[in-house]
């Protein structure tokens, strides 16, 4: 058999009728000179060669392959089913978009910031090096999004190790591209010299980093960009290469850039421009952690030796540790911190997908999403089967026609099948376009001005085979079931059940009643967690964070270029303050070291006679009218003042929450502790001026602790950076402009930023709005979906009982009755769904509890909630077909049998 | 007819010239003396089959009475057939004669 016959195959069979004619012609003509009548000569022709038709067939069956044939008829088939129904083709193809574009999306997503390997050279030999046993936790400073080593350690690992094939180190900081005003941030990586070579990155345009650039003391470094940078910066000109690009107020000439795939290690971000780790004395002058053991804010990555595994790596690291960390104990550390520090042991772990804080933040919940949306889509499914069920049961004596005339089961339930397969596959592939829509707005949901995320979220095989799982899944669940339900009854009851009504056994009404309780059940769970999000975040919203969030704007104010001397400084910045606190459209302003919820903090173990607490408290260093300007209460005492000098006794004010853990039944005011400060370190005596009201500290989640506020009046020299919070019911744009204009008439050279408390706390609470918005969303979806699948059951079971009504009516039923009748058996599907919904509600709450603030799992008011809401709204489904039931007039409905 | 020798009596039929369905069925008949009848329903089917292993090829043609008709020729790949597949009958009916007809 040859391919061009199967699909010449109706040319042939029309050869073939002309072939047949023509033989019936010949004969006929025979026949006649055999002296028949020419109609008995045509009738014996035809009796002789027997029927046509049938040698056609087995002619054609020979040109066929069949089941590509059976297959391509049954898809035409189903689409021709598809076409006379656009209405359940829409339903049917939009929940499926719909369910399978929101999986795709948050599949992607997690693909792209999870499963995805670097797009470096053989990325599986990365390990990252870090301490893999740190039992008492590191102290000192932390800065950079991945503060795992000091310099002094990776300088001893780099000469050191004879793990990798080689190493590097690496640390991500904004790098300021303006000389004064108004900051613009790029994206920076310090990186050592090593950094290209280790991942295999070769240069698109020039050369990339290499270990000569990166040597101590380094004056005149050479900068690499990015592919990005480039395109954005310098419209992709091959003259930016010898360009000098000013960093931190310090100009590197740009070497060259790298390929379009490299974003750098990190996923989420993606770096700009990348320096040399020697130059970082440049950007922070005295404050540079190249020599200080106790200033963390590299992280480092290996490449393994060939035929090396992570144990043996992590071993043999783990092996030269011990000197290393006992010559780089800190100097200032106390005796049982340099113990702990000595016990530190470095090891090996996977970095072949790179490192990610979007990751540590967001996998968990995306992977909760992933399931929500995997709920949603069975409940879609679920909607769909039961579509289906009807549409078969209704063809159900064209089915059994089928059958009696001699197709097989298999046969029918592939012809039913491929409808479902032509939906799931219309579905799917539009739910895919929907998901890159989708995960675009997801990506864009979770961007804030101060952390740009940058995510790859190209297709790859994975999304692809997931997708047409989904499909393929989507079209067994709710294709099969009906399909194989329809052709299960023998064909002779369903053609002599014929008429409505009594063919419709309970059990048959089972499957379909099983399916709407699912429904409910599965809509029900996605309506507690989403409640239990948006109640979250209602709760973090609404917290009482100890001052006001609402027009509180936060000036950072960066003064190293402005040439101001130390000793000065603090006169400075008291005339700063007090001219930005003047400003017209500003009604309070003061000096703040640390901005609350900002994610910054400063803390230590304080003294308090004699005695050392354990626990460690939060500090900040604040001017007299912070209080005044963030709206916290001052309960007690007072606040700073002008006669708070540095010559002074030391003072501060506590929170309540300090005065009471500290000095309890005591009058906090006038008590006295100290700082923990390093051994050889003066430690003064605080005397407690003032109380306030507890206040949020780094994250509003967090309980309230212990935390004292000093005066930035009693500083000796302070840094050469300055944070002012202004209050202002003044437009945003207005109060920036009048801050920069006064700014800038003090120095052009300092560098000013914005931010609203207002954004602050809105970007910390990113996730929590990306659960709620999300899970709300797909909740009141998938809730949508259920009442939907309730009513059209109801419906469904009213029509088929049309007779049955009738005849309760006729025998003196009345229409409460009926409506009654009908909304029992609604409320039983309900009940059973709500009571099934709310066991899982309840378990499957648990996984979410990490991600919920102020609320218990299980939190009974809220299972409430969803159980009233979902019942509520699917009663009043029902109500209508139990109307339409009422409405029946018995004659009219017996009549029609 | 004896299953599969409908084919050889078809091929052996066009050796003598190509001939169309009707002529095919009628020959086959009078060659043997009648003793062989030759559904016409089968024929066509056969002639499909033969020509999809290309041992014989078609063409329209005119008949003898002037209608147009599908003419089968035998390719010589047919006629290499016709010899080994005559060959392989003459075996058989020798081998079943010396079981129905021992010496």
């Amino acid at each position: 058999m040859s391919l061009k016959r199967f699909f010449r195959r109706s040319h042939w069979d029309d050869e073939r009728a002309r072939e047949l004619e023509a033989h019936l012609a010949i004969e006929a003509d025979e026949n006649i000179a055999r002296g028949m009548s020419p109609r008995e000569a045509r009738d014996a022709a035809r009796r002789k060669l027997g029927n046509t038709t049938r040698i056609r067939e087995d002619i054609y069956q020979m040109n066929t392959i069949t089941i590509v044939d059976a297959a391509w008829r049954d898809l035409r088939y189903g689409a021709r089913l598809l076409r006379l129904n656009p209405g359940f083709a829409v339903i049917a193809i939009l929940s499926l978009a719909l369910g399978v574009g929101a999986n795709t999306a948050i599949f992607q997503l997690l693909d792209a910031v999870r499963l995805r390997t670097l797009p470096v050279m053989n990325p599986h030999g990365l390990m990252e090096i870090r301490i893999a046993e740190a039992p008492n936790g590191r102290t000192g400073q932390f800065s950079g999004r991945r503060p795992n080593l000091t310099n002094p350690l990776w300088e001893r690992i780099r000469d050191r190790q004879q793990v990798f094939s080689s190493a590097m180190a690496w640390s991500g900081a904004p790098f300021n591209l303006t000389a004064g005003g108004e900051a613009r941030y790029a994206q920076g990586l310090w990186v050592s010299g090593d950094f290209f070579a280790t991942l295999g990155v070769p240069a698109l345009a020039g050369r990339v980093l290499a270990t000569t650039d990166d040597q101590r003391g380094c004056a005149a470094p050479p900068a690499v960009i990015s592919y990005g940078f480039w395109q954005r910066e310098f419209a992709g000109s091959p003259g930016a290469i010898g360009r000098n690009l000013m960093l931190n107020g310090h100009s590197y000439e740009i070497v060259g850039v790298t390929p379009p795939a490299f974003f750098g290690v990190e996923v989420g971000k993606a770096y700009d421009v990348a320096i040399p780790l020697c130059a970082e004395p440049l950007s922070r002058g005295e404050r540079s952690g190249l020599d200080k053991s106790d200033v963390w804010f590299l992280a480092a990555f290996g490449r393994l030796k060939p035929g090396w595994s992570a144990e043996r790596a992590s071993a043999q690291l783990a092996s030269i540790s011990g000197p290393m960390f006992q010559e780089t104990v800190p100097a200032r550390y106390r005796a049982e911190d340099a113990t702990n520090y000595r016990n530190f042991r470095l090891g090996a772990f996977d970095a072949s997908t790179g490192v990610s804080t979007l990751r540590r933040n967001y996998e968990s919940p995306l992977w909760l999403l992933l399931a929500t949306t995997g709920v949603v889509l069975l409940i879609a499914c679920a909607n769909l089967a039961n579509l289906m069920l009807a549409r078969a049961t209704a063809r159900e004596r064209e089915v059994a026609v089928r059958l009696a005339i001699g197709a097989s089961r298999g046969r029918v339930v592939r012809q039913l099948l491929a409808e479902s397969l032509l939906i799931a596959a219309i579905g799917a592939a539009s739910g895919a376009l929907l998901a890159q829509w989708l995960s675009r707005f997801l990506v864009d949901f979770l961007t804030s001005a101060n952390a740009p995320i940058f995510v790859q979220l190209a297709l790859d095989w994975r999304i692809f085979a997931f997708t047409s799982l989904l499909a393929v899944a989507t079209c067994l669940v709710f294709g099969l079931m009906p399909a194989l339900r329809v052709t299960g009854t023998a064909p002779g009851a369903a053609m002599k059940a014929g008429s409505r009504g009594a063919s419709d056994s309970r059990e048959r009404f089972g499957l379909r009643r099983a399916l709407v309780v699912t429904q409910v059940a599965l809509s029900l769970v996605l309506l507690v967690g989403a409640l239990l999000f948006v109640r979250s975040l209602r709760n973090l919203m609404t917290v009482d964070a100890g001052f006001l969030q609402d027009g509180l704007l936060v000036v950072n104010l960066d003064l190293r270029k402005a040439g101001i001397p130390p000793a000065r400084r603090t006169a400075f910045y008291d005339e700063i303050t007090s001219r930005l606190s003047a400003l017209p459209a500003v009604s309070a302003g003061a000096q703040a070291f640390i901005v609350p919820v900002s994610g910054s903090g400063w803390n230590n173990n304080i003294v308090v006679n004699g005695v050392r607490q354990p626990d460690n408290v939060n500090f900040n260093s604040v001017s007299g009218d912070y209080f005044r300007t963030m709206g916290t209460p001052i309960l007690n005492g007072r606040s700073f003042s002008a006669q708070d000098t540095p010559a002074s006794e030391k003072v501060a004010v506590v929170t309540d929450g300090f005065a009471r853990k500290y000095f309890p039944n005591q009058n906090p005011i006038g008590q006295v502790f100290q700082i923990e400060e390093g051994p050889g370190q003066p430690r003064p005596s605080i005397h407690i001026v003032g109380v306030v009201k507890d206040t949020k500290y780094t994250d509003l989640r967090e309980p309230f602790r212990p935390l004292a506020f000093f005066a930035t009046s009693q500083e000796t020299e302070p840094d050469a950076g300055l944070q002012v919070v202004l209050r202002s019911t003044a437009p945003v744009s207005t109060i920036t402009a009048e801050v920069s204009a006064a700014v800038a008439s003090f120095s052009p050279a300092i560098i000013t930023q914005f931010q609203t408390m207002e954004s602050q706390v809105r970007d910390s609470l990113l996730r929590e709005r990306l659960m709620a918005t999300l899970s709300g969303f797909f909740g009141g979806l998938a809730a949508l979906i259920a009442t939907i699948g309730l009513y059209g059951v109801m419906s469904y079971m009213v029509a088929r009982r049309r007779n049955e009504i009738g005849i309760r009516m006729a025998l003196g039923a009345g229409r409460g009755d009926v409506v009654r009748m009908v909304m029992r058996e609604a409320a039983l599907l309900l009940a059973a769904g709500v009571a099934a919904g709310l066991a899982i509600a309840v378990l499957a709450a648990r996984t979410a509890s990490s991600l919920l603030f102020g609320l218990h799992p299980g939190d009974p008011s809220t299972l409430a909630m969803a159980a009233v809401g979902l019942g509520a709204v699917a009663m009043l489904a029902s109500y209508l077909p139990a109307l339409r039931a009422a409405r029946l007039e018995p004659t009219e409905a017996l009549r029609e049998e | 007819m004896l299953q599969g020798t409908l084919d050889l009596l078809i091929l052996k039929t066009l050796a003598l010239g190509p001939a169309h369905g009707h002529t095919i069925a009628y020959a086959i008949e009078r060659q043997s003396e009648d003793v062989l009848a030759v559904e016409h329903g089968s024929l066509y089917p056969a002639l499909h089959r033969i020509e999809d292993r290309g041992w014989i090829s078609s063409f329209w043609g005119t008949s003898e009475n002037n209608r147009r008709a599908r003419y089968y020729r035998l390719t010589p790949e047919g006629r290499k057939q016709l010899t080994e597949q005559t060959n392989r009958w003459d075996e058989i009916v020798r081998a079943v004669n010396r079981i129905l007809r021992p010496a």
